[in-house]
């Protein structure tokens, strides 16, 4: 590991390194905004710091690092309050309100970069995906290794966004799950808030020349929600946001030098299939878990089914075998009920005797409880219900599925006396 | 939902002008327009360009207005990131900047992107607001992914495909603004066709679907006509701004009115308005971007609207509540006259005893006086003091009736203490209704405690501002 790193490409290291710095303290800031369903503010403020800029360079008259960073935290903050207040006291849905400040404020942007500075480049490239490969080349000194300019400004971004963090980590969980809460115990959560705010804002300008305002808002968002379908602890959520992050970093680089294309569009494609795995992988919100679970659930109500069935067709005690077909068809038919057959049978539940199905002596145990636990459902039903007899069997077939040993107990208490099958058996 | 007319109507529409162009052809049209402006005496250049740019102000106004009000205005802002790639990919098919193509890339990858957002509220764990965020950032980036591939290609350099990033209606050609004129035209015409189905569709969905109306179909109906607005915008405004078409004018309406048949022709009249506006401005002034100025004109409306909008803008707002504030301040004034009057009914009040009475300060006190003076409501005394007059007295008793009558139900109904009832009617009594006062009355006077023509007595002391009890 040490020297496949000795052995990289400075540059490269470099851009990984950067790409790797935005996307944590992208992670980082992403995992409030999402938590809190304020993603797209981070991305109206990255697209409104624009006139903050315009402002600083016209009033400063340099692009200095400092007042490029006070005139975007000024406009960054504006535009989380202009949005807030035209939702709050001129009655407009908040997802417009926003989208009327950012499209403004960055139009106003455009117009006076067009204006003032008609000298100053706005290369759309550069704007939406910044000048990595170049900035990785503009190094000074540090520790006597030649480290790129913005990686130093990055790391500063960084540290100070996890100091951040780290200081209000309390008040920023409780401002997420319960802003009323967080006011009732002293917390000033618009003080949270629009110093989170102030801090997206920052990361905005300081990522801006790296990589672009398309991998900002990327970074805001997607390791975010990734780790949101991962994990329901806080804690946790920020941690595998931030390991998305500097995985992206690393695939997003070397994909993009596979395909000759630009570090921050293939960066922001990588964090969307990382997401899109997370979607259809996710142990517990994942789609094919989902579907798993569902599919699961289906077999053993099939299953439980048939096991009813058979248990009462012996208790009728005809003596006539009950037939394979019929069972099915009975169970619901198609191909989910006959794997559900094919399972009891593998488990040993129900066996084939000449020309139909019967219970084996583990089989008749676990269906005669379930017969129980139905009966047990309609009898409640029956004294504490006016529901008529014949009403009594479809919600006892639902419930017979789901009664827990606890609720089974507790049903007992309350129908003490042993039971018949209602009416005829089914 | 009137049966199957209206998707046969479309049907219809789409058929004749598919047939209208492969008979005619698009240059041929576009030399009809020229012969016409010619006649007419108008610049044919600018008469296209008006035309292009009002058109696609107007359609993407009012199918954004929907959006507005659905609360899926940001939907339409990742529709416009989403339309990249599409551009990007039709562009490496078809190695040539076929404009009809491009867009028609665009509008799969934009329709595309709408469907992802719509998928991943309703089938995942996501959020809209994170649906939105990762759509429009993911496309995007593989827009810029696909744009560097296109760059690359020898024949690509020149495709002006960061025409579309910003917006520039200076690069378009005429037959390329009559693209943009007839798809703003169509979508006009199915809002038009659907205005029934779009209507309730934002207002009460559910009760569309127990209509058994196909809302579904009518929901795709309308994002994909939200996508094509987007999409024949992006040359002229751009990516990121084109939203602020569909949103701002919409919103600038809603100040206005309550009824969507009103909103919606003033939304397309403001963004007719800041298009036509914008165009001018930039067309005038050198190297001006025609996206942003026609947005910052749409803005200025916009903010226009939120101040001074008669009765949702924030004008109206603050002058209800000063309004509302003298209306209480000048009740209070005939109460305490009144209830000074009755403690001593042959003296009249002095400015010193009503400010203490209300807490006012002197000043404030005197300018109410005075003011309830010039109303006739009260007149000045040869001493200096302040006493009602006839038509004073009138609405005074109609206050302290309301006032007194509220506390009596307080006491009666509520069951609140005598000595609580006091503040609270004193916040009620200028906003009782007066069909509450007759109920009021005629319950008491069924009980036979009412006071004929009388106000009923206080229940409980009347108390000066300073506490002590009279």
């Amino acid at each position: 590991m040490m020297q496949t790193v000795l052995a990289m490409d400075p540059i490269v290291f470099w851009i990984i390194v950067t790409v790797a710095l935005v996307n944590v303290t992208g992670a980082l800031l992403g995992t409030f905004l999402v938590l809190r369903r304020m993603s797209l503010l981070g991305d109206a403020i990255s697209h409104a710091v624009l006139p903050g800029l315009a402002l600083a360079f016209m009033l400063s008259g340099t692009r200095e690092p400092l007042p490029m960073l006070i005139g975007a935290m000024a406009a960054g903050l504006l535009t989380a309050l202009l949005t807030h207040l035209i939702h709050r006291y001129a009655n407009v849905p908040e997802d417009a309100a926003m989208g009327v400040v950012f499209t403004s404020l960055f139009a106003l942007g455009v117009v006076m970069i067009t204006r003032v500075a008609s000298q100053v480049d706005l290369d759309p490239g550069c704007v939406l995906y910044g000048v990595l490969e170049s900035a990785a080349l503009d190094t000074r000194p540090l520790f006597g290794i030649e480290v790129p300019r913005v990686a130093v400004t990055l790391a500063v971004t960084f540290a100070v966004t996890a100091a951040f963090v780290a200081a209000l980590w309390k008040e920023l969980k409780i401002v997420s799950f319960d802003p009323h809460l967080a006011t009732t115990l002293g917390i000033n959560a618009d003080r949270v808030h629009y110093l989170l705010m102030a801090l997206v804002a920052a990361f905005t300008v300081a990522a801006f020349e790296a990589v672009g305002s398309i991998l900002v808002v990327a970074m805001l968002i997607a390791p975010a929600a990734t780790a949101f379908l991962l994990t329901d602890r806080l804690h946790w959520m920020a941690l595998i946001a931030c390991a998305t992050g500097i995985l992206t970093a690393i695939l997003g680089r070397n994909i993009a030098a596979v395909f000759d294309a630009p570090v921050a569009g293939m960066a922001s494609v990588v964090a969307g299939g990382l997401f899109l795995l997370a979607v259809l992988f996710a142990p517990r919100y994942g789609i094919v878990a989902r579907k798993l679970a569902h599919l699961r659930l289906g077999l053993r109500i099939s299953g439980e089914d048939l096991l009813g069935l058979a248990y009462r067709w012996q208790e009728r005690g005809t003596g006539a075998p009950l037939s394979a077909r019929g069972a099915l068809e009975a169970a619901g038919g198609g191909a989910g009920s006959r794997l559900a057959l094919w399972l009891l049978r593998r488990a040993g539940l129900m066996a084939k005797s000449g020309r139909g199905l019967r219970l084996t002596a583990s089989g008749l145990e676990r269906a005669s409880k379930l017969v129980h636990r139905h009966r047990l459902w309609e009898a409640y039903l029956a004294r504490h219900l006016p529901l008529p007899d014949d009403h009594l069997h479809s919600p006892a077939d639902r419930m017979e599925h789901f009664m827990d040993s606890d609720l089974q107990r507790q049903v007992e208490e309350q129908v003490p006396e042993p039971h018949g099958p209602s009416g005829a058996p089914r | 939902m009137s049966g199957p007319a209206p998707w046969l109507a479309i049907l219809a529409l789409a058929a004749a002008q598919a047939l209208l162009f492969a008979a005619v052809g698009a240059n041929r049209v576009l030399e009809w327009v020229q012969t016409a402006c010619a006649s007419a005496g108008l610049p044919y250049n600018t008469v296209m360009v008006l035309a292009g740019s009002g058109l696609l102000g107007v359609s993407s106004a009012v199918i954004g207005s929907y959006a507005v009000l659905r609360r899926r205005s940001l939907i339409g802002d990742a529709v416009a990131h989403a339309a990249p790639p599409g551009i990007a990919l039709a562009y490496l098919i078809a190695r040539e900047r076929n404009f009809f193509l491009l867009l028609l890339g665009a509008l799969v990858s934009g329709v595309l992107g709408a469907a992802v957002i719509a998928w991943l509220r309703q089938s995942t764990r996501t959020r809209q607001d994170a649906a939105i965020g990762l759509v429009l950032s993911v496309f995007f980036g593989l827009g810029i992914v696909l744009t560097s591939a296109v760059q690359r290609d020898p024949t690509g350099a020149h495709a002006g495909l960061e025409g579309f990033l910003l917006g520039k209606t200076a690069g378009l050609v005429s037959q390329d603004l009559l693209l943009i004129a007839v798809t703003s035209a169509n979508i006009l015409i199915l809002v038009w066709l659907f205005q029934k189905e779009f209507l309730l569709l934002s207002f009460d969905p559910g009760f569309a679907a127990v209509q058994r109306w196909p809302v579904q179909a009518l929901d795709v109906l309308m994002m994909t006509l939200l996508v094509a607005a987007t999409v024949i915008g992006l040359p002229a405004v751009g990516v990121v701004l084109m939203a602020a078409m569909l949103i701002i004018p919409g919103v600038a309406a809603r100040f206005w009115t309550d009824r969507l048949s009103r909103l919606l022709p003033l939304a397309g009249a403001f963004g007719l308005a800041s298009a036509g506006a914008g165009t001018y401005f930039s067309s005038v002034s050198e190297g001006m971007p025609t996206g942003p100025v026609i947005v910052l004109t749409a803005a200025a409306v916009c903010l226009f609207s939120m101040f001074a909008a008669p009765r949702r803008g924030i004008a109206a707002g603050i002058l209800k509540r000063i309004r509302m504030r003298e209306r209480v301040a000048r009740q209070n004034l005939l109460r305490t006259m009144y209830e000074l009057a009755e403690e001593a009914p042959d003296s009249a009040a002095s400015l010193e005893e009503v400010a203490a009475r209300r807490g006012w300060r002197a000043a404030e006190a005197l300018r109410l006086l005075r003011r309830a003076e010039r109303r006739g409501e009260l007149r000045r005394t040869p001493d200096g003091r302040w006493a009602l007059t006839e038509h004073g007295l009138q609405k005074a008793l109609e206050v302290v009736r309301a006032h007194r009558l509220w506390e009596l139900y307080l006491v009666e109904q509520a069951s609140i203490a005598a000595d609580h009832v006091d503040r609270d009617a004193d916040e009620l009594e200028h906003i009782l209704p007066p069909e509450m006062v007759l109920q009021l009355e005629s319950r008491l006077r069924s009980e036979g405690r009412w006071p004929e023509d009388r106000v009923p007595a206080s229940v409980h002391p009347i108390e000066s501002a300073a506490g002590e009890a009279r």
